[in-house]
């Protein structure tokens, strides 16, 4: 059997089954096959790419059982540490992780650029611009993504700002782009050290690039890297002439564009308003008074009125999964469907740390995907609702985003809580939301403040709900 | 039968580049928002196919930085394939209807 057409064919097998998996992966009901048959395709090209020991370079003969030795021990490594760490993290935490391996996986491109040019493989101006590209942009994504997984983990706080970063980082830039012009003018046989600098200043202008960026904005960026180190794959697919590289690179960096585009549109903002703005800088302005007071409410009244009432709406937010309280909730909801209430759950875009993170969270704990609603399917709905509950969200139940004009976070979507017959606000104390905006509904009439650990809420209303018996 | 890899090049690559960035766009742009975390997982785990890139460029290394590089590629890959793939499943799998009941 001929080498070459069994690494081929395996490729094109595996091509197909990362577009087909990705494909059953957009419906909830097929999800989870998808992730399997991506899987069994990954596995294929993986075992299909070792048969290139058969053919390597003559330069690379002598090496080869080193080489060989190099690579089974990396991939047992990597693959080993991914594994774990993968099965270990928690649900609240998988943004974080995300954004780590797509760092890993721009490195790996950039890896391969740097192989490339190095050795002085490459050859052709349009291979060697392809190459150049795809080793900036999978470096950017590699320290980018980095500085993103230290962001949400906590382990770097606050924000880079001074006022000519924006001045620094385009003549970073250009300053980047110029090197790679003279890379590929001078045919990729420049010494060594402009090959160095350059990787390196690309790995700076991702930090750069990161840190003046909030917590708020970091899944649409952790996804817009996510499309960078797919097209750092796919130029690099071109440059290994590798088709199986070119095509998955692709399809992510265009599916990985598009979901960016949904989510800053889902936070009503830019993409470019992400990146080069300095959202939250200016939180003290005026943004007119409001009028009303918070009006407190006991946990076990509120649990028994919501017992009483016909529909219940819940909207979740992030506070519930810090307080670690998706479980209870689940609990409460069972209580109250078995004591004939109609529950609903109504996710916001951005409810969590990234589109559809919430959802992850509930159903985690054993929630139902068919009594979990978006938004645009929910919001006409809460006029008809007895009671709202809101759960350790803020900004994403704020009306004044649809009436203040004054207000930072005027136009964006929110869920229309308000228009519930009562709506009560589970929250830790009096403070302001991820945004530093004041919220408005905690002071409307209708609006009744349950204070205290979202856990510890759940479990006095649950207990007060069990108190009265069973029967209606 | 003597067969040789197909050589990629020129209009060729375009055609595959503009194929494949429709197909992404198609792909994502009639999903419900409840997927688009597992989804981001999901796209992160394919492009973690450029482990295969990364061992190509390793085994065929013929100097002691190539082979470091390569080292570190084929790592990193491998990571980015391997943990893209766990977090995915662990995500999707909790993912059932209520008319099922739910299995433990």
């Amino acid at each position: 059997m001929n080498a070459a057409l069994l690494i081929d064919s395996s490729y094109f097998i595996a091509a197909f089954l990362f577009i087909y998996g990705l494909k059953r992966m957009s419906s909830p009901l097929t999800a989870r096959s998808g992730i399997v048959v991506a899987g069994i395709g990954m596995v294929l090209a993986v075992l299909a790419s070792f048969l290139y020991t058969l053919d390597v370079n003559e330069a690379a003969k002598p090496h080869l059982s080193t080489n060989l030795t190099l690579a089974l021990l990396a991939l047992t490594l990597g693959l080993g540490w991914a594994w774990r760490s993968g099965k270990k993290v928690a649900m609240t935490e998988m943004p974080q992780m995300v954004a780590l391996y797509n760092g890993m996986g721009g490195g790996a491109a950039a890896a391969i650029a740097a192989i490339e040019l190095i050795g002085y493989k490459t050859h052709g101006s349009i291979s060697l611009s392809l190459a150049v590209l795809g080793g900036l942009i999978g470096a950017v994504a590699l320290s980018g993504s980095l500085i993103a997984w230290a962001k949400l983990d906590g382990r770097i706080n606050g924000t880079l700002r001074f006022a000519a970063l924006q001045l620094v980082n385009g003549s970073l830039l250009l300053v980047l782009l110029g090197i790679g012009a003279y890379i590929i003018w001078h045919g990729g046989s420049v010494a060594w050290p402009v090959f160095a600098v350059f990787f390196a200043l690309a790995l700076i202008y991702g930090v750069m690039m990161t840190m003046p960026i909030g917590g708020a904005d970091m899944p649409v960026v952790i996804s817009l890297y996510n499309a960078f180190t797919g097209l750092a794959v796919g130029f690099e697919g071109y440059v290994l002439n590798n088709p199986a590289l070119m095509i998955a690179g692709m399809v992510v960096g265009s599916a990985g564009s598009l979901l960016t585009l949904l989510m800053a549109k889902a936070m009503n903002r830019s993409v470019a308003n992400v990146l080069f703005s300095n959202f939250g800088a200016a939180e003290d302005e005026a943004q007119g008074d409001i009028a009303g007071s918070q009006k407190p409410i006991d946990a076990g009244d509120a649990g028994i009125n919501m017992r009483y009432a016909g529909k219940v709406i819940i909207a979740p937010g992030y506070g519930l999964a810090v307080a670690q309280a998706q479980h209870k909730l689940y609990e409460l909801v069972k209580l109250l469907q078995d004591a004939g209430v109609e529950v609903k759950f109504a996710i916001h875009p951005v409810a969590g740390r990234m589109p559809g993170h919430m959802n992850v969270l509930l159903a985690e704990a054993g929630v139902p995907y068919d009594i979990i609603f978006d938004m645009e399917d929910i919001n006409g709905e809460f006029k008809e609702a007895d009671v709202a509950i809101v759960i350790g969200a803020n900004d994403t139940v704020n009306p004044a985003a649809r009436t203040n004009k004054s207000s930072p976070i005027y136009g964006m979507p929110v869920l229309n809580v308000d228009m519930a017959k009562q709506v009560y606000v589970v929250k830790r104390g009096q403070g302001k939301g991820y945004s530093g905006v004041e919220n408005a509904l905690f002071y409307a009439d209708n609006t009744q403040m349950v204070y205290g650990d979202a856990q510890k809420v759940m479990v006095s209303m649950i207990q007060a709900i069990k108190s009265l018996g069973g029967g209606h | 039968m003597d067969y040789t890899t197909t050589v990629l090049t020129g209009f060729v690559a375009l055609y595959i580049f503009m194929l494949a960035a429709f197909t992404g766009f198609e792909i994502i742009g009639r999903v419900p928002a409840i997927l688009h975390t597992p989804l981001m997982s999901g796209s992160n785990f394919i492009h973690g196919i450029v482990v295969v890139g990364a061992l190509w460029a390793l085994l065929n290394a013929s100097s002691l930085p190539e082979q470091i590089i390569g080292f570190l590629g084929v790592l990193l890959g491998a990571g980015n394939a391997a943990g893209g793939y766990v977090v995915t499943e662990r995500m999707l799998q909790m993912f059932k209807p209520s008319t099922k009941t739910p299995k433990e």
